[in-house]
């Protein structure tokens, strides 16, 4: 790395910090509640433009609930503000459509109302540019092709927020490293803030600005480093859980 | 053949279109059964409509809208699935239809009487079918939406609860026109298998939708091509040109077995 490169690196770093004195999301006291249990306890936090934030917490946390939330799409208490320019697009956990479902990839598109350039773009973005796929029916490609599809059709409209519930699950291992690939490739390519709920330590690490994690309340928030010390980990997970981690 | 003849073979080719369609999507899994056993909700306006000399496709329609909404409040009210609240608004309509239909006319309202049919019928069952066969359209890729992933819909900004309410009232209105050709088994006969064979052969939404459509007036036709001979063979009365038309469409199901796709 010569001097040229590292002033560069300074720079957008300063870039970078100047960006983030705005928030493109404003989260206070928010509740959600089904019935007399809340799912989400009060929780209160701020997310900066461009920060790519890990929401962790053990099963049953309220995550995806948060996710939810977040989205709209849930009714809740308290106070979620995102900024003007926020183009929100959401990546569910999963989705099982049967295997004799009459829905093509290209008809999967079609739904969002996005031309067949942008489906191309956004499938070709996640890796898959053979245009035989685009006829192929959705209940009968692979779980991680569908996974890449998923994040496709996010990726359509060209959203500037990503919301992802839990990318890396029901992929195998081959696949859960190239969505994590796919996760930097993409948050370099289209400039985009991507909040994703995860289990995956090293995703968190390798990949994440800051961690929410999350047990109904919120226990920590911050850069992994910081947030997820040990004292942090025993919070969310009980004792006895501590993390090595890899070095890529 | 008699014009009445003509004119119920017009009606049910219209409404055997429109109410495959509109069965196509009940792919939704929360509809599926909801879509079905809806139109016997028609039965205590049929009978009301008998009772009294009103049209009986007014009196079904006004009895199905009623229970739709009796439905609808029902599931805002309670945390019961809308399978459920359905099951029961079907057993009472049943209950209800069976004890005010004069008895001898149980049997066209089950399974319609085409020599009843008179020509303003048939206009208005062409007229309805097309309307609801442009609202079904327009609401069609959403509701699928939904089926793959209600929450990829909801965060699209689809109001699912909006569109499963206006696909009620859709199948309600096929219903309610198609009562006077094959009464409430036909055309819930007609929603339910054109959509299972098309479903059996179709790669895609496209054909699955059009196949729908093509399934459900083929067995309009196949039913009234065969029944004559049928007729003249067995005696049959004009009551069973339902049940003829039910049997087109499960032999078109039997052949679909046969190239389902793997």
């Amino acid at each position: 790395m010569d001097f040229q490169d590292n002033q560069n690196l300074i720079e957008n770093k300063e870039e970078k910090l100047l960006e983030r004195v705005e928030f493109i999301l404003e989260v206070k006291n928010l509740t959600v509640s089904f019935g007399e249990e809340k799912a989400v306890d009060n929780l209160s936090f701020n997310l900066k433009k461009g920060e790519n934030v890990a929401i962790m917490g053990p099963n049953g946390a309220g995550k995806t609930v948060l996710l939810k939330a977040l989205l709209g799409i849930l009714p809740y208490d308290g106070y979620i503000k995102w900024s003007k320019d926020a183009k929100i697009s959401y990546v569910p956990q999963k989705i099982l459509p049967e295997k004799n479902l009459p829905l093509s990839v290209e008809e999967f598109f079609k739904m969002k109302k996005a031309g067949m350039e942008q489906a191309k773009d956004a499938l070709a973005s996640v890796g898959i540019t053979d245009e035989r796929f685009l006829k192929k029916m959705i209940g009968t490609i692979s779980s991680g092709q569908l996974q890449r599809v998923l994040v496709a059709w996010g990726l359509v409209g060209n959203p500037n927020v990503l919301l992802f519930d839990e990318p890396t699950a029901g992929i195998d291992i081959g696949g859960e490293e190239t969505i994590f690939n796919l996760l930097n490739k993409i948050e370099k390519e289209r400039n985009l803030s991507i909040i994703l709920v995860t289990h995956d330590m090293s995703v968190v690490y390798g990949f994440a600005d800051s961690v929410l994690c999350l047990n109904k309340k919120l226990i920590c928030h911050g850069p992994p480093a910081e947030a997820l010390g040990s004292e942090g980990l025993k919070k969310l997970y009980g004792e006895g859980v501590t993390f090595y981690k890899h070095e890529h | 053949m008699s014009t009445s003849y003509y004119i119920s073979l017009i009606t049910a080719i219209f409404i055997g279109g429109a109410a495959g369609y509109v069965g196509s999507l009940m792919a939704t899994k929360k509809m599926s059964l909801v879509g079905d056993v809806l139109s016997h909700v028609a039965l205590p306006g049929i009978g009301l409509g008998l009772l009294y000399g009103i049209n009986i496709s007014l009196g079904a329609l006004a009895s199905l809208i009623l229970g739709i909404i009796l439905i609808w409040i029902l599931s805002l009210k309670t945390e019961l699935s809308m399978e459920s609240l359905v099951g029961v608004v079907f057993v009472l309509s049943l209950a209800i239809g069976f004890l005010i239909t004069p008895e001898d006319e149980l049997l066209h309202a089950l399974f319609g009487n085409i020599s009843a049919v008179a020509m303003p019928d048939a206009v208005a069952a062409v007229f309805v079918s097309v309307i609801v066969f442009i609202s079904a359209r327009i609401i069609y890729s959403k509701m699928m939406l939904a089926y793959v992933s209600e929450d990829l819909a909801l965060a699209s900004g689809v109001k699912i609860n909006k569109y499963n309410l206006i696909y009620l009232f859709l199948i309600a209105a096929v219903v309610a026109f198609g009562i006077k050709v094959g009464g409430t088994l036909l055309t819930s006969a007609m929603i339910i298998v054109p959509a299972a064979v098309a479903r059996n052969i179709s790669r895609n939404m496209r054909q699955y939708s059009w196949l729908s459509i093509i399934i459900g007036v083929a067995s309009a036709v196949g039913g009234f091509a065969v029944f004559p001979f049928l007729a003249a063979r067995f005696g049959l009365s004009a009551v069973a040109i339902g049940p003829v038309i039910i049997l087109a469409s499960i032999a078109f199901f039997a052949i679909s077995l046969v190239f389902k796709n793997k």
